[in-house]
């Protein structure tokens, strides 16, 4: 029992009503969501602590417990999820700042900012699958606002089909939560795994597991269910579209991870062997995406798909090493990708488009805007010693060990193919022919524009350099994610 | 009584497919609240129909309803409830924006 556990949920909602009283006074609003994201960042490297050095905290509300009551639990996934949702909403925040257009801002922007993080971090922290339902709609409900917010034609048509094929989503949620509660009687997820380990995971368990693999996999946007992704993203402003890229699928792939280590783990040669199948596909088609495309900002929604990919991998393979892989791989991803967004939006506020063939020679204007946005493409890519090569290489280690060569192939594969995506963003936006003139490119500085960014590239050189302590740290939150009776035991207090 | 439910909802998740699939704009926002009805029927009928006895009536209570599908079905009416609102308000605006509800030309394409 720790109050602390519900922190990051009802700090967000509390500063989110405030900032609906301010809805006008920019300056008031600015300073107030600053300060709470800072204050959030420190409280969730606060529970990362506790939850490291005391074991999983839970918090029963209202004092009923577990599996009678609302049960929220912050088990290290949990914690270093929210770690990384405080991260990146912070960097997003300050580039929300400078970039949006001040109506945007007035527009209730900050509000529902800070109810999309409620529902994100509710949505880790949760110990009930009924829950998770109501966190998710909490998170889309906001994100349904901020992604048609400012009402393009464009964000209207095509959040549109977000909205549609998320309530969609949510409607086969509410179905698998009928089967399983049919089943088994219970929605408490420790309760849960106790119940389905009775029950020895039979078809009917099989159908439920597919079924939530479906509607997580419709937001975490695996095949044949992305469809929907890289039009969407498109839309919104780039402080929006980053903390969309870096996060909210992630939540969908959280919520895999969860379901599929501590519920439905006992049939692994079904379920565990789609998962891998679903995770080749989405990373070839992915990023088949992306080398068909010459915009910066499709491309990386592109990439996104293809690296959600990578992460599923690690679960199909389902070894410690390879759930290690994916975590660290998670962790390496929302950073990078978060800032790659951030990077398209700078880029795009000096050019004025995110076509690339309209771009060219930025390095010579803004060369600091192009030597760190080379990092963090490499970074994306793979190369050493930046983060995305070790959290790949321990997923393609791990992939060789089991013998699933054909999954190593298609990782390697894959890239390759983001490595040359990347490059043609970096050649057609940063070398040749200066397209800008001198006075155009001084009149718009990116100095400013550059203070969220840095600090999440050098995060992820930082996650590259410092690979060994970080691996070791992933390798412990997969052995806790792998060994459900720690969970069950401290939620349902079995000592 | 649970085989009518079941049937009932069985021809919702009919019908609602079939809205889904259709081309003009209302229909598919019809279709997409259909499919949540019929969810929520889903859930209150797989938890099991007790019929003629209260929710909990204390622990030696002889009969008694199960209250926890009531509780997550009223949640999930009134999440429904809020999206549908906001579902009906963003296909007024694209109506309004893009004046046509056809989904076929809604559809967009590749170079804007």
């Amino acid at each position: 029992m720790n109050n602390i556990v519900i922190l990051p949920i009802l700090l967000p909602l509390i500063v989110g009503v405030v900032l609906l009283l301010f809805a006008k006074n920019l300056k008031v609003q600015r300073v107030i969501s600053g300060v709470t994201a800072f204050a959030l960042l420190g409280l969730s490297l606060y529970i990362a602590h506790i939850v490291y050095y005391d074991g999983i905290h839970t918090l029963a509300l209202g004092n009923w417990q577990a599996p009678f009551g609302i049960v929220l639990v912050a088990d290290l996934l949990a914690a270093l999820m929210v770690i990384l949702t405080s991260i990146v909403g912070l960097a997003c925040l300050f580039f929300a700042f400078q970039t949006l257009s001040e109506e945007r801002q007035k527009g209730y922007f900050y509000p529902f900012y800070f109810f999309l993080l409620t529902g994100v971090n509710g949505a880790f922290l949760t110990g009930d699958l009924f829950n998770l339902f109501v966190f998710f709609e909490v998170m889309l409900i906001s994100s349904y606002i901020l992604i048609v917010h400012g009402g393009t034609k464009y964000q209207l048509r095509e959040s549109l089909k977000y909205v549609l094929i998320n309530i969609f989503a949510s409607g086969l949620f509410i179905v698998g939560v009928a089967y399983i509660y049919g089943v088994t009687g219970t929605l408490n997820m420790a309760d849960l795994s106790v119940k389905v380990a009775e029950l020895e995971q039979q078809g009917i368990l099989n159908v439920i597991a597919i079924l939530f693999l479906i509607v997580f996999g419709m937001k975490g946007a695996l095949f044949p269910l992305y469809f929907w992704l890289p039009k969407s993203y498109y839309g919104p402003p780039a402080a929006i579209a980053a903390l969309f890229g870096g996060l909210l699928t992630k939540v969908g792939i959280y919520a895999i991870f969860r379901t599929f280590t501590l519920i439905f783990y006992h049939d692994p040669g079904f379920t565990h062997n789609i998962i891998l199948f679903l995770a080749g596909a989405t990373m070839f088609f992915g990023v088949l995406g992306a080398v068909s495309q010459f915009d910066f900002k499709r491309i990386l929604s592109f990439h996104i798909i293809s690296q959600v990919g990578y992460m599923v991998m690690g679960l199909g393979i389902f070894t410690p090493l390879a759930i290690a892989g994916a975590i660290y791989y998670i962790a390496h991803h929302i950073i990078v990708k978060a800032a790659l967004f951030l990077f398209a939006g700078a880029t795009q506020k000096v050019t004025g488009t995110t076509d690339l063939k309209k771009m060219g020679g930025l390095l010579k204007t803004h060369p600091y805007l192009g030597w760190l946005f080379f990092i963090a493409a490499i970074s994306l890519a793979g190369i050493p010693p930046l983060s995305g090569f070790f959290s790949k290489f321990a997923l393609l280690l791990a992939g060789i060990q089991e013998g699933r060569y054909f999954i190593v192939v298609v990782a390697l594969v894959v890239g390759l193919l983001t490595l040359f995506s990347m490059m043609k963003i970096f050649i057609y936006a940063f070398w040749g022919e200066q397209k800008l003139t001198d006075e155009e490119a001084k009149k718009r500085p990116v100095g400013k524009l550059l203070l969220p960014i840095a600090p999440l590239v050098l995060l992820s050189i930082a996650l590259g350099l410092a690979a060994e302590p970080i691996f070791q740290f992933s390798l412990v939150v997969a052995e806790q994610i792998l060994d459900p009776s720690i969970y069950i035991n401290s939620v349902l207090n079995k000592e | 009584m649970e085989i009518l439910m079941i049937l009932t909802i069985g021809v919702i998740f009919t019908v609602s497919t079939y809205m889904i699939l259709t081309k003009s704009l209302l229909r598919v926002v019809i279709g997409v609240v259909l499919l949540g009805h019929g969810a929520h029927l889903l859930l209150l009928t797989l938890a099991g129909l007790n019929k003629g006895a209260p929710p909990l009536l204390g622990q030696e209570a002889a009969a008694y309803a199960d209250p926890l599908p009531q509780a997550l079905i009223l949640t999930a009416i009134v999440i429904s409830f809020g999206v549908t609102a906001f579902l009906l308000v963003i296909a007024y605006r694209t109506y309004k924006v893009h004046k046509t509800d056809d989904l076929d030309q809604l559809r967009g394409n590749a170079d804007e």
